[in-house]
């Protein structure tokens, strides 16, 4: 089901508005997350969706139709909520049939359904159970098992792996995708982790103060931030950030200058600017054309790399090195990185001043069609 | 010695005054009225001992039958109208009306009987049912010219059943909102999204939910009824005739009108040792034990 959401305005005390003229438009199946801190009003929007929430102004749509006076129970969604909302009183099989009972489906179907929905999320063994004797990850199911028995033709997730271990939430996360590929179903998650919207969703609609800041695929958030905002919230480790002016089109840094001219979006661009540049796109030695060099405060041993802390100036930036390396705190040493990885925002506006970098480009200097010569083609170029 | 005085000199001096108004007022009382039951005491305050000679009497009584007919009658009908409108007002005031402001002015209402003086709510109904043509009812019968009837004489119970389920359903009303007040506001959204209708959320969310403080009320209320005479001693005295005699006004009227006080006492004695019974067997029926078992879930 398309779902479309327009000019869309709701306050709760008539002062300030928790959702601020909001548009999105989600494709049929497509998975699409809320991003955002708490308080950003992902969970407003989601529960407008749902129709548990009226919105004050503006159009929600489905397939084209305006929904805005529909009760939730004609909608034909299905919810996963943060706390599971399970019914305390009721098994685990009760809790699953129970979208079923109010559609007056006959008691053999919805015990059927319910099985087979409960047979999906592997909870065969817990249909007779009370949600209160079951442990978070498994009631996490019976949550998912309810949410989609009735066959909705949107599935809305709030936040609903923020109460798991982080070992549960991996697992969960991949059942989640698993089961929206397969029920092909149009899937709204809301979530403040960006790392489980980049690995779900299909594209992101990153929040802020009642607004969609950016709504783009994980990949485009990653290399074409639109504002520090979202540069920020996107990536683990974080981006790091230096502050530099740019003057005639050379950006000045650290008492290097580097020559933007042609990838300035208005040539004729002065001012200060904050510059990001990704732990991922630094390395040790001289190799970039924008060199640093800093005092090692802090290393931290991950396995596979060392996540090296590194004062230059007053800013702290982080990278990764070889985890071989004997790097101690005290050390003073020369890094680097490549201009065209960089990322520059207008130090007041906080927009991006730089042209987007062209995700096919990078595709081709990863050198992924050697990689995968047939599977990379027929990919999305997400 | 010493170290003993220390330890316990806390706890002696918290809990001291709390014990000695229990002994006072809880448990003397039951003693005495236990004691007095065997006792021919009258006006001239002697202690006789007359063994069973008031329960005899009791169970000789003419006015027995009709009496304990009254009590379980004003008991059983007063409870539902108690509960059941309890949980009414409770639902309309915290899931049917969802502005705060607006239900806790509704619930403000409920409760002003409650704060009034017994005799001031007492004074209202009979005035309400009064025989003369001032009386509410019969003044409004006057405007389409039929005449007064004395509802206070005719249906004495039915009255007395509305007066007293009325502003005990306040009570019901309090424990019962603060109960759906405390169910997680997932839960409704969920049931929303799931298809429920308001019955089925009422049935499937809400009742499942307050099935504790329901039970809680009702016997609460049980044996406060059991017990209570004040507004029927206000509005109908227990008349006409018995019509409304129940067997605590009926011991109160014995002790104090006649002051057979023993009599009086022993027919206190019944009144707790019925109430000692329905407690446990309603105990036993809604499974209390289960309510106050800790939880297996940590």
């Amino acid at each position: 089901m398309k779902i479309e959401l327009k000019n869309i305005t709701k306050s709760f005390d008539k002062k300030t508005n928790t959702i601020d003229n909001l548009n999105l438009s989600i494709e049929d199946g497509e998975f699409i997350a809320l991003l955002g801190p708490s308080g950003c009003g992902k969970t407003t929007t989601m529960l407008m969706i749902a129709g548990i929430y009226k919105p004050d102004s503006g159009d929600i749509l489905f397939d084209g139709q305006r929904v805005n006076e529909v009760e939730p129970k004609d909608r034909n969604v299905g919810m996963v909520f943060q706390s599971y909302a399970l019914y305390p009183h009721m098994t685990v099989l009760d809790n699953i049939a129970f979208p079923l009972k109010q559609q007056k489906v006959k008691k053999e179907e919805r015990i059927q359904r319910a099985k087979e929905a409960a047979a999906t999320v592997h909870l065969e063994q817990y249909l007779h159970r009370k949600p209160g004797e079951l442990s978070g990850g498994q009631q996490q199911r019976v949550a998912l098992a309810r949410a989609i028995v009735k066959n909705p033709r949107l599935l809305l997730l709030d936040e609903p792996m923020s109460n798991l271990d982080e070992r549960l939430r991996i697992e969960m996360r991949s059942e989640i995708s698993r089961l929206q590929k397969k029920l092909g179903i149009t899937t709204i998650l809301v979530t403040h982790d960006q790392q489980e919207a980049m690995t779900l969703a299909d594209r992101i609609a990153v929040m802020k103060d009642g607004q969609i800041i950016q709504y783009d695929t994980p990949m485009a958030l990653y290399y074409q931030p639109e504002n520090l905002y979202v540069a920020r919230f996107i990536g683990t480790p974080p981006m790091n950030f230096l502050h530099g002016s740019v003057n005639n089109g050379i950006l000045h840094l650290h008492n290097r200058k580097l020559p933007l001219e042609t990838r300035l979006l208005t040539k004729s661009y002065n001012g200060d600017v904050i510059v990001g540049i990704r732990p991922h796109d630094i390395q040790l030695g001289s190799h970039g054309d924008l060199q640093l060099e800093g005092t090692i405060q802090f290393v931290e041993t991950i396995g596979h790399a060392k996540l090296i802390n590194v004062l230059v100036g007053d800013t702290m930036i982080r990278f990764f090195t070889n985890p071989f390396l004997d790097l101690v705190p005290g050390m003073n040493i020369q890094f680097s990185a490549n201009s065209s990885d960089l990322h520059i925002f207008d130090g007041k506006t906080e927009k991006r001043i730089l042209k987007k970098k062209d995700l096919k480009a990078i595709r081709k200097s990863n050198a992924v069609n050697q990689i995968l010569p047939h599977a990379a083609d027929s990919k999305k170029s997400g | 010695m010493r170290s003993s005085w220390k330890k316990w000199r806390l706890p002696v001096i918290m809990l001291g005054p709390f014990l000695i108004l229990v002994v006072i007022f809880y448990f003397i009382p039951v003693i005495l009225t236990a004691i007095l039951a065997f006792t021919g005491m009258d006006s001239s305050m002697r202690w006789e001992f007359i063994e069973l000679n008031n329960f005899r009497k009791l169970l000789a009584d003419p006015n027995i039958g009709l009496i304990l007919k009254n009590t379980v009658t004003y008991v059983l009908f007063t409870l539902v109208i108690n509960v059941f409108f309890g949980f009414i007002l409770a639902l309309l005031t915290t899931y049917f009306i969802r502005w705060e402001r607006t239900s806790l002015f509704f619930r403000t209402i409920w409760m002003l009987p409650r704060i009034t003086p017994p005799v001031v709510y007492a004074l209202l109904w009979i005035w309400f049912f009064d025989p003369s043509e001032y009386g509410l009812l019969n003044s409004i019968r006057s405007l389409f010219g039929l005449p007064p009837v004395s509802y206070l004489t005719t249906q004495p119970m039915l009255i007395i059943i509305l007066a007293n389920g009325l502003i005990g359903a306040s009570f019901g009303m309090i424990i019962f909102s603060s109960a759906i007040k405390s169910i997680p506001r997932d839960l409704f959204y969920a049931a929303d999204v799931d298809g429920a209708g308001h019955l089925s959320v009422i049935k499937d969310i809400i009742f499942p939910h307050i099935r504790w403080p329901f039970m809680f009320v009702t016997i609460w209320q049980l044996l406060s009824l059991l017990t209570s005479y004040e507004y029927i001693l206000l509005i109908t005295d227990g008349g006409p005739v018995n019509a409304t005699e129940v067997l605590a006004l009926y011991s109160y009227h014995k002790a104090f009108q006649n002051f057979e006080y023993g009599y009086g006492s022993a027919i206190s004695l019944i009144i707790v040792i019925i109430a000692f019974f329905i407690s446990l067997l309603l105990w036993k029926v809604f499974g209390m034990g289960k309510m106050i078992r800790p939880t297996r879930i940590e």
